[in-house]
């Protein structure tokens, strides 16, 4: 539909332009078939310099960013005492202080666990709850589904004590698990309403004619459906390990040593060695790239996940 | 698309249930029960009524919290969303391009937002920042740690930085949705770059805006890490915003009673602002579906 509207506009304004060649069209129609051309050259001129404002703004954001990497690759002497754009003497120092100290990159080890977790927790219950949403109206499920969304927008920090209550009294504090849960309060929403978008993209009646063949439920659900809504699951995942990757407060409140995150591991090695600039921001570094490795298989569905599967 | 009733789907559902029970309805029940109680420790409790709530409503804390959150959110708003709209406007529609700006503008998305806090906290200081030290040199006087304004600044760059991408990758997605055709016939009817704005972009994009200004909103309102790290608060109370100030009453001081009749405030004005939001999104995708 969208082509042939297209082709009909092309037709209309070439028919436009033929005829005030030929003459046979009155003045008006000539002028305005110059004004076309004229405005179009101007469109071309404003498009020849649109690049810029990308660029610009994507330089602004990437100069912080950098000027991290430059900190990370200088000894702590160099930052406090020269000024340079770029590392002098570069060294890895900071880096080997990361991965040879377990303070430190248990903190990574940690960070992985519960976040993985989260995300296989989160994907598995919220496939077939996103399943009933889409293709089913029950009792109250209108309701639920906005009871979910809530949740989801819920501030970390109404949740932050009852939390430590709450896990405390399961003994589960300072456990990968307990973080990983409380993770669920906002990613099982996210992933509900970002699988149910993707499911109701796929045409019903693949369901049904499964369900004429034979299929039994969670057979047709795992051997046809899953496959179906692939990529949706993958986004629901990676946005599942981002919300729970970046996320502090809770993971901070609910661990002290054994299962401490590495962004907690950042705050408390500031306040006690004096301000090590350079392995601050090693780590911080080391925090950006699993974001960075996984962004580019997302980049499609990245404003379809931030709004919830609705876009 | 026509659903059928079918109440077994509530079987499906049950996992998601359980789940959100032991990770929101407990903790928020514990929530309840701390604001309407009192106690002396070794877990005895009153009952305390409406005590608490009469004095968070009634205090002057409070409504400073909460006018500096909602300023906050004002402020981001009006400066994020024109910007986003004008980004995606000028954004490549094909070609490698694409994928180059996609990826690079979700970037600061992606980074934990303490490390956020921290590039900025790094970024801004006079002796070792770029921008501090870039200011300085140019004669400005900026230091966040003492000036008020300047942590505002500060906090306020931050977040645009952070966030303006979001609004982005969303305009995007509705301006890459807009049919060829639609522009041929503007150029035909000879339109203004402003007339195809305001009466083929915009409208288009109006969707996806709201979706913006909606989670653009709610997550700036409960904003805690960011500012937490670069002002924990300070100077003075000048950054203290309604999730910071909550934290330091429950936890910092301990004061459980106060801070769960807060936290109720605060839920249910989220919960009001969140009605909001599925009622929007809701209508689009029945609009979609048609």
């Amino acid at each position: 539909m969208t082509d042939s509207g297209a082709t009909r506009m092309t037709a209309v304004s070439d028919s436009l332009m033929r005829g005030g060649a030929a003459g046979s069209a009155t003045m008006a129609a000539l002028g305005q078939s110059e004004a076309i051309a004229r405005r179009m050259r101007r469109r071309g001129r404003e498009a020849r310099f649109s690049w810029l404002v990308p660029t610009i703004y994507i330089i602004v954001l990437m100069l912080p960013i950098y000027w991290l990497i430059n900190m990370s690759f200088k000894t702590n002497a160099e930052i406090l005492s020269t000024f340079s754009l770029w590392p002098q003497n570069p060294t890895l120092r900071n880096y080997a202080i990361i991965f040879s100290d377990p303070a430190w990159y248990s903190g990574y080890i940690n960070s992985i666990i519960y976040v993985s977790l989260n995300t296989v927790i989160s994907v598995s219950v919220a496939l077939p709850a996103a399943y009933a949403f889409s293709r089913y109206r029950f009792l109250g499920d209108k309701h639920l589904f906005f009871w979910l969304l809530t949740n989801r927008m819920a501030p970390p920090a109404v949740f932050a004590l009852p939390f430590l209550q709450l896990y405390s009294s399961f003994g589960l504090i300072d456990t990968h698990i307990a973080v990983a849960l409380a993770h669920c309060l906002f990613n099982v929403p996210l992933a509900v309403w970002i699988l149910e978008g993707f499911m109701s993209g796929v045409p019903k009646e693949i369901d049904e004619t499964a369900y004429i063949d034979g299929y039994s439920f969670p057979r047709f659900f795992v051997k046809i459906f899953m496959p179906l809504i692939a990529s949706g699951i993958g986004v629901a995942a990676f946005f599942c390990f981002m919300f729970s990757w970046v996320e502090l407060l809770l993971a901070r409140t609910l661990t002290t040593t054994s299962a401490k995150p590495i962004a907690a591991t950042m705050t408390r090695t500031v306040s006690a060695s004096g301000l090590d600039w350079g392995v601050l921001a090693a780590a911080g570094v080391l925090t950006i790239i699993p974001g960075a490795l996984v962004i580019y298989f997302v980049r499609n569905y990245i404003a379809k996940g931030f709004a919830l599967g609705r876009v | 698309m026509d659903k059928v009733h079918n109440n077994k789907a509530w079987f499906l559902v049950i996992p998601v249930l359980v789940l959100v029970a032991f990770s929101a309805v407990i903790p928020l029940m514990t929530v309840v029960n701390y604001s309407v109680q009192d106690t002396f420790g070794n877990n005895v409790f009153f009952w305390a009524g409406s005590d608490w709530f009469e004095q968070v409503i009634t205090s002057q804390r409070f409504y400073g919290a909460l006018a500096r959150s909602l300023t906050f959110s004002l402020v981001i708003l009006l400066i994020e969303i024109p910007l986003g709209i004008f980004i995606a406007l000028n954004m490549p529609r094909k070609g490698i391009g694409v994928p180059v700006c996609l990826v690079l503008m979700a970037l600061p998305l992606l980074i934990p937002w303490n490390v956020v806090g921290t590039i900025w906290q790094v970024f801004g200081r006079a002796d070792i920042g770029l921008l501090g030290y870039t200011l300085r040199s140019l004669g400005i006087t900026y230091n966040y740690a003492t000036n008020p304004t300047h942590a505002w600044l500060t906090i306020v760059i931050m977040d645009v930085w952070h966030w303006t991408s979001l609004v982005v990758l969303l305009c995007y997605a509705g301006l890459v949705s807009i049919p060829d055709a639609y522009y041929q016939a503007a150029k035909i009817d000879g339109a203004s770059r402003w007339s195809v704005f305001r009466y083929i972009q915009l409208p288009k994009m109006s969707r996806v805006l709201l979706i913006a200004v909606l989670l653009r909103f709610m997550d700036s309102f409960m904003i805690y890490t960011e500012p937490f790290v670069v002002t924990g608060g300070g100077p003075g109370n000048a950054t203290n915003f309604l999730s910071i100030d909550l934290v330091k009453i429950a936890i910092g001081q301990f004061d459980l009673g106060p801070a769960a009749a807060m936290s109720i405030i605060y839920f249910l004005i989220i919960l009001a602002l969140s009605w909001v939001f599925y009622t929007v999104m809701t209508n689009y995708g029945t609009e979609r579906s048609r």
